[in-house]
């Protein structure tokens, strides 16, 4: 089979001169096909989805729109184009050219780093897909599915790495990736957090504000390495990321608006009966993926993360722009810790504090969208203010997966928290209540009951636009 | 730069006496004659100058002597006969040249048995004065060792008592292995610093005859005839000239007559490239006697052992060596068949008897060993070990694109199946599939075969295929890790993976013997500032760390 891959697979990585590539995805894009037909959007395969695709890595290129069937999306690889005077901006290397190749000394380290990036980057589309089944509206299934293929994109980003660098055992982890399914008992996505089912669309938008706001630190602190195609591939990943984020904050700010109208309209906080969702249950959802995002971030202090940063293949969010030596050798970094009953601050080695400093921007990013959130709230009158959790609330890993806390971070027994959990995480109740009222609305121009149409446009087409057809 | 090459005219330290049927070499250690300076080489005792020596007689005698059929051992110094290796220049001695120097002292005693058994060149010792340490211990690599009865010429193996080190040439597994000395008595021993003399070590078989000073000479001269009477060498046969080594030495490479070395120091690998002979080869005895030392196996292996005894000592930051060959497989199929049929004669009997020493060498050093089989190579028979020896090897699938050379072929031949066993007695391809004797035979039912890749790989030979498309960088990405993790970890694991299969007493003097001793010399006990070592000699006495490990 003789293919014009450039054609096929949009890229600016010339692929069609790379003999390598070119065997590596003859092979693995049937793969990658089957799985998106078994494992993608459940029942999506003849849709005609009005889709952006990535043609290039121009102004215009990275935005190009027309009805695609999913399956012939034109999954492209591409990379911020290179800077030839780039160097390496931390850890032992700092001030060296980037590396345009794999070190050997630091081949399972960044094996490692991309293949668990790019594993989370499927099992999202596994998690999400009986999504399109339940959508509150046809943008809404648009956007589900433009998330869709781009994580999909993404895992080709992470397995063009894996071939082009990582040699055999680069091509056996990309097929792994296909391999693992989210949920899977024998064969797990690697991330906790990617293996259960996002079943509802409201659990939909906090993942995707929460979730893929991890994605997005991850994919900046990675877009620092020294290895210079995996910084590349990650800054063109952070474009598409920050859409996924747009999706998850306007989402759960237009299901508040639409809160906030039925109390408004009804005059009461419980607006159940009304078929809208309380706000008391939108905070319980945003406890439950907000701890488990934080969770994302791994230990506290780390060894690992300290490896990655001293020899230079993982930074810190946004590097350059912080004002240190970049070596992190005897600077130190405040985290949190458990002295008894009271959590107190305490000063570590920064280097092996990367993971938490991650952590600690990524609260405060999560921060802005809950206020935006609020906001909506507020000019409704009402006095109910969505709260972040403490980072020490339900988490599974670090130090604070040891203690039971409540949202605000006082450490409580075990029988308080069986008492209070199910006044601050979903419970079966609230599930069963919220998967009530997903029921697909499909027609052009209407929305579902318990969310309100958004204000934006895709591509200035309005919110009436048949984003979806069904043939 | 430590040299490897020398010749009789050149020695400091040894002399040779020919007279056949029987060689005596005599010690006399020149005390200003070191290696390196700083210590003075009193009393016999040697240091790596005076092995080097050693190493090169022992050599010489079994190609340029095939008259010589026993050889006695002896010190020409009034009552010493050596004491051991120089206590001066262990505690002056940094930690890698002192396993070095114990490696190395350790392939000549080998050497030593090894022609007692298999060139029929009998090495016995006549210890004519005090043996203390590395000089016993070099009396008990021979066949037969006759102890001067003069009521002060003592034997001993004085390290653990006096040094806080062991007697690492091989004196605590010859004794109990070889001549069976009962472990308690053998115990009792190794901790007399004033050693043992008289009846008892004859009771205790650590000496085989107990002769007085005036009867010496007359027994020790008729032993050596006794031994040479036994000697099946041939008669009227001419030796060969063992000639020097052509050999330039540059910054980054090393150039012999067939092997070209390069190195990349920022890598930290040496690209070690062995080249086939492209001249006519002799196909008879004849034509192999003329050639001599030129003859390409022999002179090939001698490259090769200078090659790995100068990496060892003088590279010592260069980790892993990287084989390739290049040139005519004909040609070493041919060589092959030659040594295999005419195995029977003395000279060829060496020839292959040296490159089983240089393969045991290569087995041993403390560098990891990957082979690259590309197109043009000639991994077929003797240099097929090379591929079996390494700790890794890469085989390209197919061809190189833009390339039109045939793909790269294992052959194995005859020389495979026996010749050039390890130091476990195994040949290599029964180490690599021990108790799988079915897999040893698939391959050798393809001797004279051409194998490609696939085929390589089915049969076990190599252990990655790789095609053009990944050669480049599994290769590449594959040294460089390596480089990057602890040469000390690499040394102990690649030491640990190479010797499947039973112990001998070669195996156990590197396994056991030299890898405690090699512990020991790290220790403070020994090397610390109260150390035995580091204060012997100056009346201070050293304090130990109570702890047992």
């Amino acid at each position: 089979m003789i293919l014009n891959y450039n054609e096929k697979i949009p890229n600016n990585v010339d692929i069609n001169d790379d003999r390598r590539l070119k065997r590596a995805l003859e092979r693995w894009q049937p793969e990658f096909l089957n799985w998106w037909n078994e494992l993608g959007p459940d029942n999506s395969k003849d849709l005609e989805v009005y889709l952006r695709t990535a043609i290039s890595v121009d102004k215009d290129g990275w935005a190009h729109f027309d009805y695609v069937k999913m399956p012939e999306y034109r999954w492209g690889i591409f990379l911020t184009p290179s800077d030839s005077e780039r160097r390496i901006g931390f850890g032992i290397h700092k001030g060296d050219p980037v590396w345009q190749e794999i070190p050997g000394e630091y081949r399972s380290d960044l094996r490692r780093l991309i293949v668990t990036q790019g594993d989370t980057e499927p099992a999202s589309v596994e998690q999400q897909r009986q999504l399109g089944k339940t959508c509150p509206s046809l943008y809404d299934l648009r956007n589900l599915f433009q998330i869709n293929v781009e994580e999909g994109r993404h895992l080709w980003a992470m397995v063009y790495l894996l071939q082009a660098y990582f040699g055999r055992d680069g091509r056996e982890d990309a097929e792994a990736m296909l391999e693992r399914h989210s949920g899977d008992p024998d064969k797990p996505r690697i991330l906790e957090a990617f293996n259960e089912e996002t079943s509802d669309w409201l659990s939909f938008f906090m993942f995707t504000y929460f979730t893929d706001r991890d994605g997005k630190f991850q994919l900046a602190s990675l877009a620092e390495s020294a290895f210079d195609p995996l910084s590349r591939t990650c800054r063109f990943m952070l474009t598409e990321e920050a859409h996924h984020m747009f999706v998850g904050e306007t989402g759960i700010g237009r299901i508040v608006r639409r809160s906030c109208e039925l109390m408004k309209e009804n005059n009461t906080e419980d607006i159940r009966e009304y078929g809208g969702i309380d706000l008391t249950t939108i905070q319980k959802y945003l406890n439950s993926h907000f701890s488990v995002s934080t969770d994302l971030f791994g230990q506290e202090l780390s060894t690992n993360a300290a490896n990655y940063y001293n020899s230079g293949i993982k930074g810190r969010f946004g590097e350059s722009k912080i004002e240190d030596d970049h070596l992190l050798h005897d600077s130190g970094y405040s985290i949190l810790e458990l002295l008894g009953d009271k959590i107190v601050t305490k000063e570590v080695p920064a280097i092996n504090a990367v993971n938490e400093r991650l952590r600690d921007e990524y609260i405060l990013d999560s921060n802005l969208g809950v206020r935006r959130w609020n906001k909506i709230i507020s000019d409704f009158g009402f006095d109910f203010r969505f709260m972040i959790p403490h980072r020490a609330f339900n988490r599974n890993i670090g130090q604070f997966s040891a203690y039971l806390t409540t949202p605000e971070g006082g450490i409580i027994s075990k029988s308080e928290w069986e008492n209070r959990k199910d006044d601050w995480l979903p419970n079966n109740n609230d599930k069963k209540f919220v998967q009530s009222l997903m029921q697909p609305v499909t027609e052009p121009g209407k929305i579902a009951n318990w969310i309100s149409p958004p204000s934006g446009k895709i591509n200035r087409q309005p919110f009436e636009f048949e984003y979806v057809r069904f043939n | 730069m430590i040299e490897f090459n020398t010749e009789p005219k050149k020695y400091k330290h040894w002399s040779l006496e020919i007279n056949p049927p029987v060689a005596i070499l005599k010690l006399r250690v020149k005390e200003d004659g070191g290696i390196k300076p700083g210590y003075k080489l009193k009393m016999n005792s040697y240091d790596l100058g005076v092995d080097i020596e050693l190493h090169d007689v022992v050599q010489r005698l079994r190609f340029e002597h095939p008259e010589v059929r026993s050889v006695i051992i002896t010190s020409s110094l009034e009552r010493v006969f050596c004491s051991g290796a120089n206590i001066t220049m262990l505690g002056l001695s940094s930690h890698e040249h002192k396993v070095n120097f114990c490696k190395f002292t350790n392939e000549t005693r080998n050497a030593i048995e090894d022609a007692t058994k298999y060139s029929d060149q009998i090495y016995i010792t006549a210890i004519n004065g005090v043996a203390a340490g590395g000089g016993y211990e070099l009396a008990l690599s021979t066949e037969y060792i006759i102890l001067v009865d003069d009521n002060s010429s003592a034997i001993s193996l004085p390290e653990v008592p006096l040094l806080a080190v062991l007697p690492g040439t091989g004196g605590l597994t010859r004794v109990v292995d070889k001549r069976n000395v009962r472990r308690d008595y053998a115990d009792y021993f190794c901790t007399l610093t004033e050693g043992i003399r008289g009846q008892r070590t004859v009771n205790w078989n650590l000496v085989d005859q107990l002769v007085s000073r005036s009867k010496f000479e007359e027994t020790v001269q008729k032993k050596a005839l006794d031994y040479a009477k036994k000697s099946k060498r041939p008669k009227n046969e001419k030796g060969i000239k063992l000639t020097p080594l052509k050999r330039n030495i540059y910054k980054d490479r090393i150039l012999y007559e067939n092997i070209v070395v390069e190195f990349d120091r920022k890598k930290r690998i040496v690209n070690i490239t062995i080249k086939a002979p492209s001249e006519n080869l002799p196909s008879g005895t004849k034509g192999i006697l003329e050639l001599g030392a030129k003859f390409w196996t022999l002179a090939m292996a001698r490259e090769l052992d200078d090659l790995i005894m100068h990496l060892s000592f003088n590279e010592p930051e260069l980790g892993t060596w990287v084989i390739r060959t290049r040139g005519d497989a004909d040609k070493i199929l041919e060589l092959d068949q030659t040594l295999i049929n005419l195995r029977d004669n003395w000279l060829v009997r060496e020839i292959v008897l040296n490159l089983k020493r240089v393969f045991k060498r290569l087995d041993l050093v403390s560098r990891s060993l990957m082979v690259l089989i590309e197109p043009g190579s000639c991994f077929t028979g003797t240099l097929l070990e090379l591929v079996l020896a390494a700790d890794r090897s890469y085989m390209l699938e197919g061809n190189f694109e833009d390339c039109d050379n045939l793909p790269a072929m294992l052959r194995p031949t005859e020389m495979n199946f026996g010749s050039l066993p390890m130091c476990n007695d195994l040949t290599r391809l029964q180490t690599r599939f021990l108790n799988n004797p079915e897999k040893v035979k698939n391959i050798e039912e393809q001797v004279g075969k051409n194998l490609d890749a696939v085929k390589a790989d089915k049969l076990g030979l190599v252990t990655f295929i790789p095609d053009d498309i990944d050669w480049q960088d599994e290769v590449r990405i594959s040294i460089e890790e390596r480089a990057s993790f602890s040469p000390d970890a690499l040394t102990g694991m690649e030491a640990s993976l190479r010797f499947a299969g039973p112990e001998t007493l070669e195996t156990k003097i590197f396994g056991r013997l030299t890898a405690w001793q090699n512990w020991i010399f790290q220790r403070p006990n020994a090397v610390g500032e109260e150390g035995a070592l580091k204060l012997y000699g100056t009346g201070k006495k050293s304090t130990y760390d109570k702890k047992r490990v």
